[in-house]
């Protein structure tokens, strides 16, 4: 059997006719579909946020050090990468909106060039965080051994790499959710009046970069003012 | 003779259009097969834990070890506390009934997503897998570490440091979290959208409010304990430290992120239920529901107050005396609408011409068993009484009073009350209500004398005991054996009056809400012919009989 949405209506007793919604065609349903699911999201980072706050309120000072030893560079230009592919998948909705398709394409590459380009520096700052004995699983973030860090630099750093990594992870599949939306592009499924996939893509991204807005200046910037732990940082 | 959404080739696919009936029902997208599907599923878990917890009672009959030893006594409360929780009761009834029978009474056709209701029913699925691979795991060493016994709360730090296999367990109870996430999402968006013409929110049925706020507990409650398990996962694999003391983690905010998601989902279990409540006690009184805005809106304010009540799983935990009192404060005012809510059902019956049917003998034990569950409940949420019982008998008591006797038994009253709708055949009467006595003998029997045990000092999740708390376990292992032959001789009458029971036609118990009227039982794939015009409230009966009615092209003719 097929899908075919036949367009209904109900009639009420004085044989008034009201539009039916399917759940085809549902362009509001999808958008709020989606939104829920954005605000799982948030409850899901909430959550780490607020374990974060919790620490941090126990363990200021070893924060400080802790956030003073991150690459601020490489977290910065991270930060304003993550920016311009915001603006280039907003751009990219933009010109899907007003017809042109090559133009929406061109701006979905951009935006998985710009997103490629942050994984490879996060990679680029990860590797050298190993390589200074910083990692998850390394001694100096287990506790007893004599490269251990204080409690407070180690619940800085676990919670840095699982929260900065689960973003990482989000960015992967913001990549493969844009290359799936290129096929349906180049597929017809997603046309200029058709866009909703496009849509909650564009929207995804947002909460992708917004909560990176929020990552960066909690781990990267609240030691930011310790010269003394960049000089004699780690 | 009229289609049916169970007939070959009713049914629209998630992918292509397969020939065979199997990969049919497989890959349906029809709401109506999915939620059978997860019924037929849960059915299978619910009986494995019903054995497990067997198992153990026969184990204590009498103290000291008789057949499983102390280790696997603690695996298997666990692996009863896991299925029974996560594989069961969680996706529970808006899993089965949410699906079959809540688009069915807004006037919909399907669910807003339902190929992403069929990839939800898969992902709980693989769930399920991953919870059971737990139990034929091994070690390096070659050994079976078996699954998790920690209970189903995996608490740290001892989650952390024990060698069973809590990961696979962990990664199992968040893969069936994204499911119960994606199906309350898929729920949310359904209500708001696809309501039929003219049924605004005060003219939904009260089991379609029962699941709404099931769903928003579901969408805001579940990525906080899916975010702790990831939590405890990397803890596990990479000693993050956020909960092991050794690394200045904190084991109590463990248990603080568990309960913000686990205490919300006790009301996402019994939500629900009471929606069917409210279905059953007005078709079976022949009465409007009296007081249908309170109970809708006890629902939504049950899901909003027990959002900030978690902390009274703590007082024992290291809490300031503050807090205490004020989750003290806040646990009380979660019961008053769940008296509201009892009392309207009480007002619904009164002056009534009660049937006594075998769905409405299962909603009155209810009313019994579950105010005895409640107002335990409200007990130990006194924080001086809970200091005495806390981790005893006496809140496993309460505990399976509420859910046993209030969830599965309105999810069991919700199988008979629908099961003319689902199948368009009708089980023996007379034998499901001998199930219905068997059962609630049973429950008494089992989970009274716990109360008392639980009062006198028996701590939970003990292997052995002092022999003065012989007699309760005994009266205990009695009514267990008693449960268990009511629950399976239920479920033997259920399936035989599918297989073999006589026909029935449309609307069998003579009720008002829009599932009831479709054209031939069980109803067809895509439900009503067409779409009705709702302008009448849910439960309108004049003289005990159904005031609404409909003709086959779904027009008003009363």
């Amino acid at each position: 059997m097929s899908h075919e949405y036949v367009p209904e209506v109900s009639t009420d007793r004085e044989g008034k006719e009201h539009v039916v919604q399917g759940w085809q065609d549902d362009r509001e349903g999808g958008k709020m579909g989606f939104w829920l699911f954005m605000l799982t999201e948030v409850m899901m980072f909430g959550a780490m946020f607020l374990v974060l706050t919790y620490y941090f309120s126990l363990h200021q000072q070893d924060f400080i050090n802790a956030s003073a030893s991150l690459n601020r560079l490489l977290g910065g230009i991270n930060t304003v990468v993550l920016l311009f592919s915001a603006l280039t998948m907003g751009l990219g909705l933009l010109k899907m909106r007003s017809g042109d398709v090559k133009g929406a394409q061109l701006m979905i590459w951009a935006t998985i060039v710009l997103a490629t380009a942050f994984l490879v520096i996060k990679g680029f700052e990860w590797t050298a965080e190993y390589n200074h004995g910083v990692f998850l699983g390394l001694d100096a973030l287990q506790s007893g051994n004599e490269h251990s860090k204080p409690f407070g630099e180690i619940l800085f750093f676990g919670m840095y790499f699982t929260m900065t990594g689960l973003h990482g992870f989000h960015i992967i599949i913001g990549i493969g959710i844009m290359l799936w939306l290129l096929k349906r592009i180049k597929a017809g499924k997603v046309t200029p009046g058709h866009n909703i996939l496009h849509f909650n893509i564009a929207l995804y991204w947002d909460l992708v970069h917004l909560i990176w807005v929020f990552v960066f200046p909690y781990f990267y910037m609240i030691g930011a003012g310790d010269i003394g732990g960049v000089i004699h940082g780690h | 003779m009229s289609k049916s959404y169970l007939d070959k080739d009713e049914t629209h696919c998630a992918i292509g259009h397969p020939k065979s009936a199997f990969w049919q029902w497989m890959l349906t997208v029809d709401h109506k097969r999915i939620g059978i599907m997860y019924a037929a599923v849960m059915f299978v878990f619910f009986f494995v834990a019903v054995f497990t917890a067997l198992l153990m009672r026969v184990e204590l009959f009498a103290p000291g070890a008789q057949f499983i030893d102390g280790d696997m006594f603690n695996q298997a409360f666990t692996l009863h506390g896991v299925i029974m929780v996560f594989l069961f009761i969680i996706p529970g009834i808006p899993a089965v009934f949410g699906n079959i029978v809540m688009p069915l009474m807004i006037g919909a056709k399907d669910v807003s997503f339902p190929r992403l209701n069929w990839f939800t029913f898969w992902l709980y699925i693989v769930g399920c897998i991953i919870a059971l691979s737990s139990l034929v795991t091994f070690n390096d060493a070659g050994a079976a570490i078996g699954i998790a016994d920690t209970g189903w709360t995996f608490y740290a730090p001892y989650s952390l440091n024990t060698d069973t296999n809590v990961i696979t367990t962990l990664v199992a109870a968040f893969v069936l979290g994204m499911a119960s996430i994606l199906t309350g999402l898929n729920f949310l968006v359904t209500i708001h959208r696809l309501r039929a013409p003219g049924m605004g929110f005060f003219k939904m049925p009260l089991f379609v409010w029962g699941i709404y706020a099931t769903a928003w507990i579901q969408l805001l409650a579940t990525p906080v304990v899916g975010i702790t398990l990831i939590l405890a996962i990397l803890e596990k694999f990479f000693g993050i430290g956020i909960f092991d003391p050794s690394k200045g983690g904190d084991p109590v905010l463990f248990q603080h992120l568990f309960w913000i998601y686990s205490h919300p989902a006790v009301y996402l279990m019994i939500l629900p239920a009471f929606g069917i409540m409210s279905e059953i006690i007005p078709v079976f009184s022949r009465r409007e529901i009296f007081g249908y805005r309170t109970i809708a809106l006890s629902s939504a304010s049950i899901a909003g107050i027990g959002y900030i009540v978690w902390g009274h799983h703590l007082y024992t935990s290291g809490m300031s005396d503050i807090a205490k009192t004020i989750f003290s404060f806040l646990t009380f005012f979660v019961a008053v609408p769940t008296g509201i809510k009892f009392y309207d059902w009480i007002a619904t019956m009164y002056k009534g011409k009660i049937i006594l049917a075998t769905p409405m003998l299962w909603a009155l034990g209810t009313i019994i068993t579950f105010a005895i569950g409640g107002l335990t409940g409200v007990t130990i949420a006194m924080v001086g009484v809970d200091i005495h019982l806390q981790d005893t008998y006496y809140s496993v008591a309460h505990f399976h009073y509420a859910i046993l006797g209030g969830v599965v038994f309105l999810l069991f009253a919700g199988l008979h009350y629908w099961f003319p709708l689902v199948t368009g055949k009708m089980y023996n009467e007379t034998r499901a209500k001998i199930a219905f006595y068997l059962n609630f003998v049973g429950i008494n029997l089992l989970w009274f004398p716990m109360f008392i045990a639980g009062y006198y000092g028996m701590p939970r999740r003990y292997f052995d005991y002092l022999p003065e708390f012989e007699v309760y376990h005994q009266v205990s292992g009695v009514g267990a054996i008693v449960i268990v032959t009511g629950l399976i001789f239920m479920m033997w009458n259920l399936i035989r009056g599918w297989r073999k029971g006589e026909k029935v036609g449309v609307n069998y118990w003579g009720a008002t809400t829009l599932e009831w009227h479709t054209q031939s039982s069980p109803p067809p794939l895509e439900n009503h012919p067409k779409v009705p015009y709702v302008d009448f409230n849910p439960y309108e009966y004049h003289h005990g009989e159904p005031v609404v009615k409909f003709d086959e092209n779904m027009k008003r003719i009363d």
